[in-house]
């Protein structure tokens, strides 16, 4: 087994790996094999992966070190990482966690997967997810549930359950994720690992299957924020295929973090209301110690109140269901995905191709999706929805005129055991009380570990103004630079 | 039509843009390619496309609303219109609601019985089309074909303004008309550039309040609008007077059984659940975009038409008829430009030009003569070089073959004979070649002049300049 | 507000969702559950407020009328569960 100083492959971050890459130290097909190997070993527990493409990955780590010795130097040249299967790609199946695309391979990359593609990546394959992306706990993939690395039998939480899982468990060090009402941020607190969910239109959605087209957005998951911006800066930009990307330019990030020593100056609002009724006792006690942790570092607490935010969450359960019901009404049996056998006539193929292709929480959505929209409820659900949107983002700018970055608790518990809430979608929903209203007006926040409750990780939030990544990721990695809980890997697959 | 019961009509066209390609894609918006070869991965709705507008589909609603004196939203707002069919490949249309691009305005148009009728248009709007079903190619089965999918369309809708199938076809050939010529759309109906719903309903004459309507789908020529209109009326007055009720439906017209009929596929109440596109920020367009298209428009239909009058002195009626479109309305202008007389011109486009066009089966995109032939000819004819008669002479032969007019002439020896001398000459040879009819004319058998014109045209060979020779002659013959 | 056993029949024809009679009625009461967790949106006076469909504040850019995509077809029904000679097919519809 390769070993970087004293350390297996597997236990460097993506910086580091980049680090002995360019160094010679190690080559790229080394690396890939040292991650696939970790899949044979690890993922027959976990489950967070659902396919595997062990020669494409080995092909392609070929190919990036012939590049290497050829001059090229890019940082993640040769990296191995894998997709969540919301992204399109070419080389791999795409199910988005559903039966209905079990046996759908896309006819293009998604423009994500594409320049991560053209940054030499390696894709090893497509991380497990709730099935399109709706459910906090994975249980909804049609693929099976993911285990939590850090304790059997709880949940990694979701939808990015598969990413955070095996990122957590070190079978690669950076997947791609998305975060449409928290999906990157609540599995990545809930396995201890970084995840960071960019301002709404900095990652293109070219490929990305939709769930709430207005709310969807592409991030990273990764065990550092250093990581997590590598990977995000070549992500990030404007996109001719999708009208809502940002045409802004994207900062260097890497490099401003880089240069951050300590967080003197930064106004952090804390919002009382994300320390109220609901949030565990012991999750809560390990939050305000990293907000102290931030306090030591420099940076000035400030006690602020969003009183609406609470509201997020109803408004997200009008918004998502009502573009996801409409966003899924291509699944229809007839030019892709799956077709009922011998379907009697066209409602019979729509009807039972839908009712089978489609799993029961995301059959949930469609319903309350189409009866938010249909007539005579249109305005009393989603027109209503869209306003206390715009109400929420009044109350964020008013918050951000006198701080730079909103800190509290990612969710309101630690991981839970599968099946505690199951049966219970409204307590499932609010797994996401403090993620949404970030969706709902499109800013970035990123979730990082600072502790432990009850031996299970702790994540915490961060919330910026649009387009200001560069706090978020400079917060992250000051904290990151003192603390070391994003370095603690669960022992069952250290 | 009944006294009894006014008919009341609101038309939706469909126009479908002239553009390279497609209103939310990059595969080209053309017709009759192989099936599904010109459908795209955006236009199947594969899982995680997204649509991105054509500028050019929105300088075409720029272009509408300013040749109907209609408002042009800055600010336009996709929306989604969600219903399941299989060739409507997301599952919902993207097109217009709330806010669409082009607001209200008014057409006048006329009528052939010279009446005119002012019409209401309510909006237009932006959306894409579905593809196509084809029900009858495979046995049990549909075949769908989505290459129309996704091409891009103005839907722009009518007020109820309409009393008569007239006033409506007179409406629907005013705006095919309209869009052709500020090139929005190439108004082929048979392809379905230019369909229309007609909704239809009745009231008693006198009333005020609507009363139910029904729409009749796809209407892809003017005569089975006329003729569904015309069905449509006599069946809901006959329901009426029956003591029955109209009921709100889609209704298809059957051009072979001449009748209209509900469509089975329509028959349930449809919710489409119209939401703005999430995938698509508002469209909202600045000042200098619409100036540069609104710049660069052809002087509208009406404005030229009425130039053609009053600056050219051309009738109003062959006006019309010029500036039906504007490749017409062009070459006639080219060959003014040449030189041509205006309105001997416009009667000669009219007359030979479009007579010797139909006789040929040509439109006048492969018209053998050029406007400055054209216009050469004329000048011949305007300076007595030649007669009217040996100009049609002149004029088969510019057709069949390059030459100038001056240059057939010249060949042909057809230069018209106005020299005083020799029409003399040729009337002392007419009178003295025909003794017997010349007595007679002069015993006062006058209509024998006509006679007498003939024969000494004759001997000119056609080229005696007509007023000349009959004044010539009643001099001699009258002493 | 809360939803009944018809109200579901409803909107499941309008999604086509085939739901089994004996489903109607739970299904009912767990969306009347979210109905009501969304109740609470009543809460906030929303007059005069814009609705926000979509949190992108900067302009659309429309794209230049050219073709970009060329014929792909072999490739694009390669996912169809049913192709006849180019065309997808369903069960024969009655217009
Ligand atoms: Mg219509
Ligand atoms: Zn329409």
């Amino acid at each position: 087994m390769s070993v970087v100083g004293n350390r297996e492959l597997h236990q460097l971050t993506l910086t580091e790996q980049s680090a002995a890459l360019s160094a010679g130290e190690i080559s790229s097909v080394e690396l890939t094999r040292h991650c696939l190997a970790r899949i044979d070993a690890h993922d027959k527990t976990l489950n967070s992966v659902i396919s595997v493409g062990a020669g494409a990955a080995l092909e392609a780590a070929a190919v990036a070190d012939v590049s290497r010795t050829e001059g090229d130097s890019g940082p993640l040249l040769g990296v191995p990482l894998v997709h969540k299967d919301i992204f399109c790609t070419r080389a791999l199946p795409t199910t988005c966690g559903s039966r209905m695309l079990e046996s759908y391979t896309s006819p293009f990359d998604a423009t994500v997967v594409e320049r991560l593609n053209a940054a030499g990546m390696v894709t090893l394959g497509k991380a497990n997810m709730d099935e399109f992306a709706m459910g906090s706990s994975n249980e909804n993939s049609f693929f099976g549930g993911v285990d939590n690395p850090w304790r059997a039998g709880t949940v990694p939480g979701g939808s990015s359950g598969g990413s955070a899982a095996l990122v957590a468990a070190r079978l690669a060090s950076v997947a791609t994720a998305t975060d449409t009402g928290g999906s990157i941020r609540q599995p990545a607190a809930f396995c201890g690992v970084t995840g960071i969910k960019p301002t709404y239109g900095r990652v293109s959605r070219y490929g990305m299957i939709a769930f709430a087209s207005s709310l969807d957005q592409g991030g990273v998951i990764a065990t550092t924020a250093e990581d997590c911006a590598q990977v995000l800066q070549a992500m990030s930009g404007a996109d001719p295929r999708d009208a809502t990307c940002s045409a802004d330019p994207v900062p260097d990030w890497l490099a401003a973090m880089r240069s951050v020593k300590d967080l003197k100056g930064l106004r952090v609002g804390v919002p009382e209301e994300f320390f109220a009724d609901g949030l565990d006792e012991a999750v809560a006690i390990v939050v305000r110690d990293g907000l102290a942790e931030l306090e030591s570092l420099g940076a000035t607490l400030v006690s602020i109140s969003l009183p609406k935010q609470s509201l997020g969450i109803s408004a997200y359960y009008v918004v998502a269901p009502a573009e996801a019901s409409s966003n899924l009404s291509r699944f229809d049996g007839v030019r892709f995905g799956h077709r009922c056998e011998d379907p009697q006539d066209l409602t019979d193929l729509y009807q039972r191709s839908r009712a089978e292709g489609f799993g029961s929480e995301v059959q949930r959505r469609i319903l309350i999706g189409a009866y938010v929209l249909s007539a005579g409820f249109y305005d009393a659900y989603y027109k209503k929805a869209q306003q206390v949107r715009q109400v929420i983002a009044d109350e964020f700018d008013e918050a951000f005129a006198s701080v730079d970055v909103i800190a509290g608790p990612t969710t309101p518990t630690v991981a839970f055991n599968r099946g505690a809430k199951s049966d219970d979608p409204v307590a499932m929903y609010l797994n996401d009380l403090y993620t949404v209203s970030a969706n709902l007006c499109g800013l970035p926040a990123l979730s990082m570990p600072c502790g432990f409750a009850d031996g299970m990780p702790v994540g915490l939030q961060l919330i910026a103004r649009a387009f200001d990544e560069e706090r978020l990721l400079n917060t992250a990695h000051a904290f990151q630079q003192a603390t070391g809980w994003h370095a603690v890997i669960p022992e069952a697959t250290s | 039509m009944s006294a009894a019961w006014e008919c009341v009509i609101g038309l939706e066209i469909h126009t479908r843009l002239q553009t390279q390609s497609k209103l939310f894609s990059g595969a080209a918006n053309a017709f009759g390619a192989e099936p599904n070869s010109q459908a795209c991965a955006v236009d199947l709705g594969l899982p995680g496309v997204l649509p991105v507008p054509n500028r050019e589909a929105v300088a075409h609603a720029v272009r509408l609303a300013t040749a109907i004196g209609a408002d042009f939203a800055r600010r336009s707002v996709f929306a989604r219109k969600n219903y399941f069919y299989p060739d409507l490949p997301k599952g919902y249309q993207i097109s217009q609601m709330a806010l669409p691009v082009v607001g209200p305005g008014v057409v006048e148009c006329a009528l052939n019985d010279g009446t005119t009728v002012q019409v209401g248009v309510t909006r237009a709007h932006l959306e894409e089309d579905a593809g196509k079903s084809v029900h009858d190619l495979l046995d049990g089965f549909t075949a769908i074909d989505l290459n129309r999918a996704g091409t891009p369309l103005l839907e722009i809708v009518s007020e109820p303004d309409m009393r008569s199938a007239a006033q409506a076809v007179a409406y629907a050939r005013h705006m095919h008309a309209l869009v052709r010529w500020i090139g929005v759309c190439d108004g082929n109906m048979q392809e379905g550039s230019f369909r229309c719903d007609a909704n239809v309903s009745i009231r008693p004459a006198g009333s005020e309040t609507l009363g139910t309507r029904t729409e009749v789908k796809n209407l892809n020529s003017f005569r089975f609008l006329e003729r569904a209109i015309e069905f449509e009326y006599t069946r809901q007055v006959e329901l009426l007077e029956d003591g029955g009720t109209v009921t709100q439906e889609t209704r298809l017209y059957d051009p072979e059984a001449d009748e209209t009929r509900a469509m089975r596929s329509k028959e349930e109440a449809n919710d489409y659940r119209y939401f703005p596109d999430p995938d698509l920020p508002p469209v909202v367009v600045d000042e200098r975009f619409v100036t540069a298209v609104v710049e660069a428009m052809p002087e509208l239909q009406h404005v030229r038409r009425a130039r053609f009058v009053n600056s050219l002195g051309v009738a109003p009626g062959d006006a019309a008829i010029l500036t039906n479109d504007r490749a017409t309305a062009d070459w006639f202008e080219a060959a003014v430009a040449a030189g041509a007389p205006a309105r001997l011109a416009s009667t000669w486009l009219i007359g030979e030009v479009f007579g010797r066009l139909k006789r040929d089966e040509l439109n006048l995109e492969h018209i053998p003569l050029t406007p400055e032939r054209f216009a050469g000819l004329l000048l011949r004819i305007e300076d007595d070089t030649i007669s009217g008669k040996i100009a049609k002479r002149v004029f088969e032969a510019l057709w069949e073959s390059g030459d100038t007019a001056d240059e057939i002439i010249e060949r042909e020896g057809l230069k018209q004979i106005t020299d005083s001398g020799a029409i003399d000459s040729l009337v002392d040879e007419v009178i003295a070649a025909n003794p017997s009819q010349v007595a007679e004319y002069r015993a006062g058998k006058t209509k024998l002049m006509g006679f007498l014109v003939g024969a000494a045209m004759k001997v000119s060979a056609g080229k005696a300049n007509p007023a000349q020779l009959n004044a010539a002659l009643k001099a001699k013959l009258d002493i | 507000m809360s939803l009944d056993k018809e109200e579901v029949r409803t909107i499941a024809h309008l999604a086509r969702l085939s739901v089994e009679e004996s489903r109607l009625e739970p299904i009912a009461a767990e969306l009347s559950r979210v109905l009501e967790f969304v109740d609470r949106l009543n809460s906030v006076d929303t007059r005069d407020i814009e609705p926000m469909s979509n949190p992108v504040s900067s302009e659309l850019v429309l794209r230049e009328d050219v073709i970009t995509e060329t014929d792909e077809r072999e490739q694009l029904q390669k996912p169809a569960p049913a192709v006849h000679e180019g065309y997808f097919t369903v069960p024969r519809v009655i217009e």
